[in-house]
């Protein structure tokens, strides 16, 4: 296996609504300010990949349009998936195992304003059983976390106390949508939006659009000091269906956190894509996190939750930290798909 | 529900409703097509000259600068004569639809061509717009295009716009 590292990255800041660009006006000053961070232009990347969903905008090869971005010609080796940036990173650290390349740019981008997302993402559900119904994201995600408070200990101020530190870690992300200092005691007396969860346990509508670089081996060191190398990556999957899954524990997650070797050293860091307030209990207990780990703190998806973006955005904010010298060892975490339902887990270190 | 030898089919209606951003450059496209304008944006790299651009040149993945204003009169590069009648068909059959390539442009506006007998529509045909009566920020401010009568234009001069 070859060692490939995150060696730059860009985001926009997140918006509720941008009212005044379209998607390709988003993306590009975040892939020319990456470009220029990492000191590459496009003819010296090998791969180019994205992530994004064509029902956010409501159009047809709306990825393809989004080629106008990145400025492909002389023609570029490229690639998209209809998933989180995430997923597109994955397949660039697959791409760069070949080993005829040594770098590969992935971006993602996703305005979830135009079209009434919680409808939009009800379509990626079964089409026989669940789709007519239009169950939406949030109503499911009620489902598990009713399923979790009822399983044990886990109460609802447990949720307001995630609420809580994900807008106050926010306040250091200039990025983020939510931030500030909200007791949880206040939190708890906020009315319940689809019970048992509060608006606040909800993630906020956003717009925006991030990009990494990866790099293989020595290229990557040429390119940063400190690289943020990939260690483990994997991504596994649960049934479609809701009805056969135990909705209060991810064992994708766990299965995918054990085959990156999360439990192989210590954590420092661990940026983990939950939308919902609960979704962070759960997904720190299938990865074994203990209570020493600083999770989130960038507020997470909480804070602001860009659809087919947020995945991509956890690997960012843990290679950042790394490369920044403020953590040896993140853990990374994506989701995709309703309640939990596909999960990556990467596995991020610093150079010794 | 109709009944199927095999097996039952379901009807399930689906329906997203969208609020579109047209972006900025496409906001300035559109606002002066509200005003009778054909507005182009160039390309500060290759300095090709974008009609109804999206924002950025797909060539060079730059934003594309200034507003320059064309000509709402061109060159038809190509078309195509539609005798099929369709649903929802606002053009009686046979109609021609085309390219045109307002002067001084790079990309092409498509455009119906009309006041000219089908059989006589024919590439490097130049032609001028003509405008509805109401103009508002949409293409169809632009009813259709005419031959303006001028001599045909060198296929050379827009074998690059097809």
């Amino acid at each position: 296996m070859r060692d490939i590292a995150v060696v730059a990255t860009a985001q926009s800041p997140a918006i509720r609504k941008e009212e005044r660009r379209n998607e390709v006006e988003i993306l590009m000053p975040v892939v020319h300010d990456l470009r220029k961070r990492a000191g590459l232009k496009q003819e010296d990347i090998g791969f180019t990949v994205s992530g994004s969903c064509d029902y956010l905008q409501g159009q047809a090869f709306a990825f393809v349009t989004a080629l106008d971005a990145i400025g492909p010609w002389p023609p570029i080796d490229e690639s998209h998936v209809e998933m989180d940036g995430a997923w597109a990173l994955y397949e660039a650290w697959t791409r760069l195992q070949y080993g005829d390349i040594d770098t590969a740019l992935v971006y993602s981008f996703g305005k979830s304003s135009p079209g009434d997302i919680r409808r939009i993402l009800s379509l990626q559900l079964d089409p026989y059983y669940l789709v007519p119904l239009w169950p939406d994201t949030v109503a499911m995600a009620a489902l598990q976390a009713r399923a979790l408070l009822e399983s044990d200990g886990v109460t609802e101020k447990d949720l307001a106390e995630v609420v809580s530190r994900s807008r106050k870690n926010a306040k250091d992300n200039p990025n983020a949508q939510l931030s500030g200092d909200v007791d949880v005691d206040t939190l708890l007396k906020e009315p319940m939006y689809l019970s048992p969860l509060r608006k606040h346990d909800c993630p906020p509508i956003t717009d925006g659009a991030a990009a990494v670089i990866l790099a293989a081996d020595d290229r990557a060191r040429e390119l940063t000091d400190r690289p943020a190398w990939i260690r483990g990556i994997d991504h596994r999957i649960e049934p479609h269906s809701l009805g056969v899954r135990n909705l209060a524990d991810s064992p994708s997650t766990r299965t995918a956190g054990e085959k990156a070797g999360v439990g192989n050293g210590n954590v420092d860091v661990a940026e983990l894509h939950a939308p919902f307030s609960h979704q962070e209990i759960i997904l720190k207990r299938a990865l074994g996190l203990g209570d020493n780990v600083n999770v989130n703190p960038s507020g997470g998806a909480l804070a602001s939750n860009g659809v087919m973006v947020a995945g991509l955005q956890r690997i960012i904010e843990a290679a950042d930290r790394i490369m920044a010298g403020q953590a040896d060892r993140a853990v990374a975490h994506a989701t995709s798909g309703p309640a939990l339902q596909q999960n990556l887990v990467a596995v991020l270190e610093g150079e010794k | 529900m109709a009944e199927h030898a095999e097996g039952t089919i379901i009807e399930r209606p689906i329906r997203l409703d969208y609020e579109y951003t047209a972006g900025l450059a496409q906001s300035r496209f559109l606002k002066g097509i509200a005003e009778g304008k054909i507005i182009g944006e160039k390309c500060p790299v290759c300095g090709k000259v974008y009609v109804g651009s999206r924002g950025s040149c797909p060539t060079d993945g730059v934003p594309t600068e200034g507003e320059i204003e064309v000509p709402a009169k061109g060159t038809l590069t190509t078309f195509c004569v539609v005798n099929v009648q369709f649903a929802g068909q606002s053009v009686e059959t046979p109609y021609a639809s085309g390219y045109i390539l307002c002067d001084g442009a790079d990309i092409a506006l498509m455009g119906l061509v009309q006041e000219v007998p089908i059989e006589e529509v024919r590439m490097g045909l130049r032609v001028e717009a003509v405008w509805a009566d109401e103009l508002g920020p949409t293409l169809n401010s632009i009813k259709y295009w005419k031959p303006s009568g001028e001599p045909d234009a060198d296929y050379e001069t827009f074998r690059h716009h097809l």
